[in-house]
């Protein structure tokens, strides 16, 4: 897949994680996923269509998610329940959108559908394709997250 | 500035109304009602006058565009302040919102200085 239609979503997530939770983070090495377990406790997952089709998932361990809600909101969260999975869907919402203003830049158009969010332990993330399957793992001070990207080729 | 105005916020994301409310009042602005999308925006409008429309775009059953065009052609509401708060700042978003009578866009994410910036310049 083509590093250029990666790097808008790995930018969008920093920003987004440091503008609305004041949340350092660090990315890692992308890898090729081959499976479709979750490396985490909560996904939200976001279509895309338009330049090709596909899927975004952000996969949260539950260290880094309720670090990230916790500031989010001004108030400590504890535990998964249905407003941490509301604020994952909405933070992946926000990275979507961020990342789609910077693929427009570089002339390539999507659009995106509501986000949906799954949660659970060992839970599965269903991408809608069947194109190759980037992973961006990226670590915070609560925990980890991984950041999947499945479009047509 | 007045504080005691009365806000509508519209968000079909629970996460966002309290980001948003929270924001609103370290503001100052403790008048605040909220609504899950353009539909639910409508029935409290006619419930309550509101000063403020804070809107985001992408909503199910009525999307935040589809409201301002509503509110616009109300004579209640046609003059009042329409800010739109979205994820979606592709162009053609942004002229389809200004040609609708949006009176200001905020992209998220954004922080609270943002929010003020607005919020001065539309209701000053």
């Amino acid at each position: 897949m083509d590093a250029n239609l990666i790097n808008p979503f790995i930018n969008a997530t920093t920003n987004v994680l440091l503008t609305m939770a004041f949340v350092q983070c660090k990315v890692g090495k992308p890898y090729l996923k081959k499976d479709d377990k979750a490396k985490g406790d909560v996904t939200g997952v976001i279509g895309l269509t338009g330049e090709s089709n596909g899927t975004i998932a952000v996969t949260f361990d539950q260290g880094s998610i309720l670090k990230i809600v916790s500031n989010m909101f001004g108030e400590e969260m504890t535990e998964l329940n249905h407003e941490v999975a509301d604020a994952v869907g909405e933070l992946v919402n926000m990275i979507s959108g961020q990342a789609r203003r910077e693929l427009e830049e570089l002339g390539r158009l999507f659009h995106a559908a509501i986000p949906t969010v799954i949660s659970g332990r060992g839970h599965c993330v269903t991408h809608y394709t069947d194109g190759p399957k980037i992973a961006i793992p990226f670590t915070t001070e609560g925990g980890s997250f991984i950041i999947e990207v499945c479009l047509e080729a | 500035m007045n504080n005691a105005i009365k806000i509508l916020v519209v968000d079909d994301f629970a996460t966002m109304r309290r980001i948003m409310k929270n924001i609103l009042k370290q503001l100052g602005y403790t008048n605040i009602g909220e609504a899950d999308d353009g539909t639910t925006a409508l029935e409290e409008m006619k419930k309550t006058t509101y000063d403020l429309i804070i809107s985001d775009w992408n909503m199910p059953k009525m999307t935040g565009l589809d409201l301002l065009k509503t509110v616009r052609s109300d004579p209640v509401y046609r003059e009042v302040p329409f800010l739109m708060v979205t994820a979606e700042a592709q162009k053609q978003n942004v002229i389809e919102a200004v040609q609708a009578g949006v009176s200001n866009y905020v992209v998220k994410p954004f922080t609270a200085e943002a929010i003020a910036e607005k919020l001065d310049k539309i209701l000053d």
